[in-house]
């Protein structure tokens, strides 16, 4: 079982190095981050700051753009492109579970997405090394938000895998997916704008509210409902994705 | 090998297939015949494990298709309907990964791959991607890819399909030769591709199992089997009424045609009374210029059970 779910992952990561999309989003993806860093790093120039550079970096818009687009982009392909060329058939009628399948697909999904944000931990080593100082103190200010990255990741991902299962064309899918991922990250907005008025609502989106996670745990603050949140929410989805995958193919 | 049992498909009120039942025994080549939307892509996915069946049971080696499905699975190699394949992946490549997939691992993966490339002629477009090959090409790397694992039974939707003549004729040989160790199921629409390469016939028709039996014996029931084609000289007599006299003739049908009278007899099926009339012409001086029984072929046998008044 290992062996096959290792030759499905293989194959699934060797899919999105196939595709000039993978290149195209690592192409975007480096600018953006970069852009990111040199807006926290700039503002050293002019003395020192209370935050520290990995703090600005994470808060910056431009890490939340290409953070927020690369979902859809990762994960449209996963299942819809199967659908489309039939492969589906294929694959399913060779000895596989579903649930390997659907696994190993978010797994090479979130695979590639960790490999996106290595060049931006890159740079906080570089800065720390070149200026003899860290980019952000010792130890949990560096690593927790890429802690928080992962599971808030995870929990996207499983979005866009749900959004590509259920459909064979790959541009509705990302746009599903985009519908998703946006509206649960915007939900936030709407805790604070309507927040003093409905306090229930409020405590309702604080558990999605990936800015405010991102503002405690870039200071370096593990905040554990987070932790479990997004775990147990994508192993929700994927559930659900588990079955329309099932569901659809049956179908047919 | 297969055993089918009341097997029922409907897809959101419309019966695809219903209550077929049938028997493979291991070794058997059988062709699986009916025209478009009979229900043959649907029956072969169930038993490939793709489709579960609305009701009724599949077993393929013993093992339910459904409830034991991996095991089922295991077992068969199955090329679908216009071989789908990953465009973006090498042929060696693509072969290991399903290899890999189906259990192989090692040297015996590596001999497989080898194997089932010397066997339908993929040895110099190993390193190709599969993307660039022509219809053929990937009709023979599907084939390539459902016999890697040496499943026990080959189920195989329209194998021949988009391919030219002479890689019909490939396909067929490399079909036969596979019949030697492994039970073939296979569909097609091109019907001597079965006479020449199949044990049995199973010909299905909207939904429902009309036929199965050799291809010889099939074509030897049809009524058409019973005709004897005859054209003789017979001067100012009419053989008709002597024909007639001969027992087991039914039907006599003969057109003048200047001095030769030319048409059919009809017989009764599984006889023949070529000797018989032969017999009389000598009896009567009559000169025979044509006197052949009537070859039915499976074609006949098809039109006869699937056509359709409409």
């Amino acid at each position: 079982m290992i062996r096959r779910v290792c030759a499905l992952l293989v194959r699934e990561l060797s899919a999105f190095y196939y595709s000039p999309v993978a290149y195209v989003v690592l192409f975007f993806f480096l600018i953006l981050n970069g852009l990111a860093f040199w807006f926290s790093i700039a503002p050293l120039s002019h003395g020192p700051s209370e935050l520290t550079v990995v703090q600005i970096f994470f808060n910056k818009l431009s890490f939340w753009i290409a953070y927020l687009l690369v979902f859809p982009v990762i994960t449209m392909r996963l299942f819809s492109e199967e659908f489309k060329l039939g492969t589906i058939e294929t694959l399913m009628t060779a000895p596989v579970r579903d649930w390997e399948v659907v696994g190993t697909k978010f797994l090479a999904a979130l695979l590639f997405y960790l490999t996106l944000w290595l060049p931006s931990l890159l740079y906080f080593l570089i800065f720390g090394w070149l200026v003899n100082r860290e980019a952000a103190g010792m130890g949990a200010q560096l690593w927790a938000p890429y802690l928080l990255l992962l599971v808030m990741g995870m929990f996207n991902l499983s979005l866009g895998c749900l959004a590509s299962s259920l459909t064979s064309n790959q541009i509705l899918a990302a746009m599903i997916a985009s519908v998703l991922v946006m509206g649960i990250f915007f939900l936030t907005m709407i805790g604070y704008a309507i927040g003093s008025s409905s306090p229930i609502l409020r405590e309702i989106t604080s558990y999605v509210a990936q800015l405010d996670h991102m503002d405690t745990f870039s200071r370096g603050v593990i905040d554990s409902r987070p932790l479990v949140f997004y775990p147990t929410c994508t192993a929700l989805v994927l559930l659900i994705t588990y079955h329309v995958f099932q569901y659809r193919r049956w179908k047919v | 090998m297969i055993k089918v049992e009341h097997l029922t498909k409907e897809y959101a009120g419309v019966v695809a297939i219903k209550e077929i039942s049938f028997e493979v025994a291991r070794g058997e080549i059988v062709g699986f015949l009916g025209p478009n939307g009979a229900g043959k892509s649907t029956t072969m996915r169930i038993l490939a494990s793709y489709l579960p069946p609305t009701s009724g049971r599949a077993t393929v080696a013993g093992f339910d298709v459904f409830r034991d499905s991996l095991k089922a699975r295991r077992r068969i190699g199955y090329l679908a309907e216009n071989v789908p394949l990953y465009h973006d992946m090498r042929v060696d490549e693509y072969l290991r990964y399903r290899g890999t997939l189906k259990g192989l691992s090692g040297r015996k993966l590596k001999g497989r791959v080898g194997a089932t490339k010397e066997l339908c002629g993929l040895r110099e477009v190993g390193r190709k991607k599969i993307a660039g090959l022509s219809k053929g090409f990937r009709q023979r790397v599907g084939l390539a890819e459902a016999m890697i694992h040496e499943p026990d039974l080959l189920i195989l939707d329209e194998p021949t399909i988009g391919l030219d003549p002479n890689q019909i004729r490939q396909v067929r040989e490399l079909i036969k030769s596979l019949g030697e160790r492994h039970t073939i199921l296979l569909s097609t629409h091109i019907l001597s591709e079965v006479e020449a390469t199949c044990n049995r016939v199973l010909i299905i028709n909207r939904g429902k199992l009309e036929a199965s039996d050799s291809p010889y014996n099939l074509v030897n029931q049809l009524r058409t089997a019973g005709l004897v084609n005859l054209e003789v000289k017979t001067g100012t007599e009419d053989p008709t009424e002597y024909l007639l006299k001969i027992p087991g003739v039914k039907e006599v049908q003969l057109e003048i045609n200047g001095v030769w009278r030319k048409g059919w007899i009809r017989i009764e099926a599984n006889s023949d009374l070529r000797e018989e009339i032969f017999g009389l012409a000598v009896e009567r001086k009559w000169i025979i210029r044509e006197l052949s029984k009537e070859r039915a072929t499976l074609e006949d046998v098809f039109v006869e059970l699937t056509h359709t008044e409409s």
